[in-house]
């Protein structure tokens, strides 16, 4: 009426990427509760039904976020650094995957190596001897001293000797 | 009096050598981590729960209650003198204070802070003591309906009132009340959404969400945005001390912080901030000086400083006597409580009225002990803030996994924590809200356990939930925070809204 025709614009991609990830949770959701076995008892409300109300819930918000998709003005999201994070990220998966073969020390030096390269420290061969280190340290105080069970290698295996 | 009674008990318990050790290391931790960027006190709580399994309760408790204080008293320091908040409950201190010390007057303005925060510590922690009582009798008459209506209430105000989107932060909720479904239904031992992986049938661990979702999201967040330069801490030039006429501007302002951040606090409104922003608006408006508000004004230092101290007390009451989190922190402490199999609310208070006295009162001794790390110490913490960015975060995500590490070595978990971290990532960068995915993965279960057993006294007829009083007024309420936020957004009224936005601690 005021002239204003919503679909001229592009529709906001992370509004629509919301509602279609939302879509997606709910139908599991709907999915995981349609194949439990009711038992209300007195209550008349099973596991199940919880699961549902959220799964329809969740269904509902995609709706939503898929009209805001269209109708509302899409807020710029600040310009990210993707390598940046992908660093960061990367020393976790580094730290995942070492963590029962190498031990704790060397994936966690890795993970501290890979994040502070993520955050503009480049020099690696600084930075893993540094971070194996401080691990190593951590380690001691955390698992000789405070008694949490981390995983070993060989490097712990040296300093704890067993 | 019986509250003076019980008080003087819980401080003899306090007094107890080991269990002031257990609040100073507290109080030290979080005041360090109230200064330090990008970690607050709800991750230091959540990091601190797997290593504290096995220990003291009381002195577990202790600690991160310690630390939540800190955190507050911390985050002033931060604020002042690098702009940039070290936690959410600053951000107004940074208004007035920063130019209070590019003006020369740091001292001063940490003065004001530290004093503040002290002054409303205390006031709060005893209105906590005498307030506490009253409540739990209140909370003994309590049944399963009204716990499930104080907490549709509690999940309203936490994702849809305040912030700048209603869908967001509904969003958020649903996706915490989601994971909360993950696992064995408690009530019929059923396994949902599991998908046949064993690690799954326990749930979604609290501690893992938390802190993938406050670290390591925050962590990737500041990694991406690394663009932006360098921040200037700014020296503290001159005295220290306040002079006369700062201590007449201030003491008022001191006194209204705290009256405006106490019940703020212990309303299921979440997060210290929200008390901050209202105090600020307060003392604009009836400042002498009004032409100083921007330019470094100590009353708006004074006044937001201590309602988030004041605040973080009265957030206690309602953790403590219901066993109803109102933010962050206080969710992540609840899951604390639960690690011991202690399990906050009105029974507490007659099973184990050591622990619970002993920790109202230990507080007491921690803001004093904090008074004395703030004032004296102070510069030994600005010092914290020169430890350059990649070598902070790096050790961040070491003592991040140590966590998850340490209660669980097995890849699932660390993959969970990576997969929580990256959606934590994204949800900043859309600007959905942190803490409605934590406060929906801790009160759903609770909340849907109440409303089962509400229905099962009822023999299934719902209209049990709007049956007493007070449930219907708490569901009503519920309905009204999350309309009337809508009609005054689409008014185009939302703006102070988003200001009042809860974020993390």
């Amino acid at each position: 009426m005021s002239g204003y025709n919503p679909s001229q614009r592009r529709p906001d991609g992370a509004a629509l990427a919301m509602a279609g990830l939302l879509a997606v949770l709910g139908g599991v959701i709907l999915w995981d509760a349609a194949r439990l076995h009711q038992t209300g008892g007195y209550s008349g409300v099973g596991p199940g039904d919880v699961a549902r109300w959220i799964g329809y819930a969740l269904l509902a918000l995609a709706v939503w976020s898929g009209v805001a998709a269209f109708r509302e003005t899409p807020v710029r999201p600040p310009r990210q650094d993707a390598v940046s994070v992908l660093w960061v990220a990367g020393g976790l998966g580094a730290q995942i995957l070492l963590l029962n073969t190498a031990g704790f020390a060397i994936a966690t030096g890795l993970l501290f190596a890979f994040t502070a390269r993520g955050f503009g420290k480049r020099n690696l061969a600084l930075t893993i001897p540094v971070g194996i280190i401080f691990a190593l340290v951590v380690y001691l105080v955390f698992a000789g001293l405070l008694k949490l069970t981390l995983p070993a290698g060989p490097l712990e295996h040296l300093f704890l000797g067993k | 009096m019986e509250a003076l009674s019980f008080l003087m008990q819980g401080l003899s318990v306090a007094m107890d050598p080991m269990l002031l050790l257990y609040a100073l290391i507290g109080v030290t931790l979080g005041t360090a981590v109230g200064v330090l960027p990008g970690i607050g006190p709800a991750l230091t709580v959540a990091l601190l729960l797997p290593v504290t399994y096995g220990h003291d309760p009381a002195g577990s408790l202790i600690m991160f209650a310690g630390i939540y204080y800190g955190g507050m008293y911390g985050g002033s320091t931060t604020s002042i003198l690098l702009n940039t908040p070290g936690e959410s409950a600053s951000i107004i201190t940074a208004l007035e204070g920063n130019k209070m010390a590019r003006a020369g007057r740091g001292g001063p303005a940490l003065a004001t802070a530290a004093i503040g925060s002290f002054i409303a510590g205390l006031i709060a922690t005893l209105a906590l003591a005498f307030l506490a009582p009253y409540v739990v009798k209140v909370a003994l008459a309590f049944g399963p309906r009204d716990y499930f209506a104080l907490m549709c209430l509690s999940f309203i105000t936490v994702s849809s009132a305040f912030g700048d989107s209603a869908r967001k932060g509904l969003i958020s909720l649903f996706i915490g009340l989601s994971l909360a479904l993950v696992g064995i239904d408690q009530l019929t031992g059923q396994a949902r959404l599991a998908f046949g992986v064993p690690q799954l049938l326990d749930g979604i661990e609290v501690t893992t969400l938390a802190v993938a979702m406050f670290a390591l999201g925050e962590a990737f967040f500041v990694a991406g945005n690394r663009a932006t330069g360098d921040d200037q801490v700014i020296a503290i030039k001159g005295s220290v001390w306040m002079t006369a006429q700062d201590w007449a501007r201030s003491w008022k302002a001191w006194l209204r912080g705290t009256v405006i951040g106490f019940p703020i606090g212990a309303l299921p409104a979440g997060g210290a901030e929200i008390g901050t922003f209202l105090s600020y608006a307060a003392e604009k408006r009836l400042s002498k000086h009004p032409e100083e508000f921007g330019n470094g004004a100590i009353e708006g230092v004074a006044g937001p400083e201590a309602a988030n101290n004041a605040s973080a007390a009265g957030t206690l009451v309602p953790l403590l006597t219901l066993g109803l989190p109102t933010s962050a922190t206080a969710a992540i402490m609840l899951a604390g409580f639960q690690q011991f199999g202690l399990q906050p609310g009105p029974l507490l208070f007659v099973t184990n009225p050591q622990l619970v006295w002993g920790l109202i009162a230990s507080l007491l001794i921690a803001n004093c002990m904090l008074l004395v790390l703030n004032l004296p110490l102070i510069g030994l913490w600005v010092r914290l803030l020169t430890i350059p960015k990649p070598w902070l975060y790096a050790g961040i995500m070491v003592f991040a996994t140590l966590g998850t590490i340490g209660a669980n070595p097995s890849p699932v978990e660390l993959a969970m924590l990576l997969i929580f971290g990256l959606m934590g990532y994204l949800m900043r960068v859309h600007g959905y809200p942190i803490a409605p995915v934590v406060v929906g993965l801790i009160l759903g279960p609770m909340a849907e356990q109440q409303l089962r057993r509400a229905l099962s006294i009822a023999q299934g007829d719902v209209l049990t939930l709007v049956g007493s009083p007070l449930s219907a007024t708490l569901l009503a309420f519920s309905v009204l925070a999350l309309v009337v936020p809508m009609v005054l957004r689409m008014r185009g009224k939302g703006q102070m809204l988003s200001q009042l936005a809860a974020e993390e601690d």
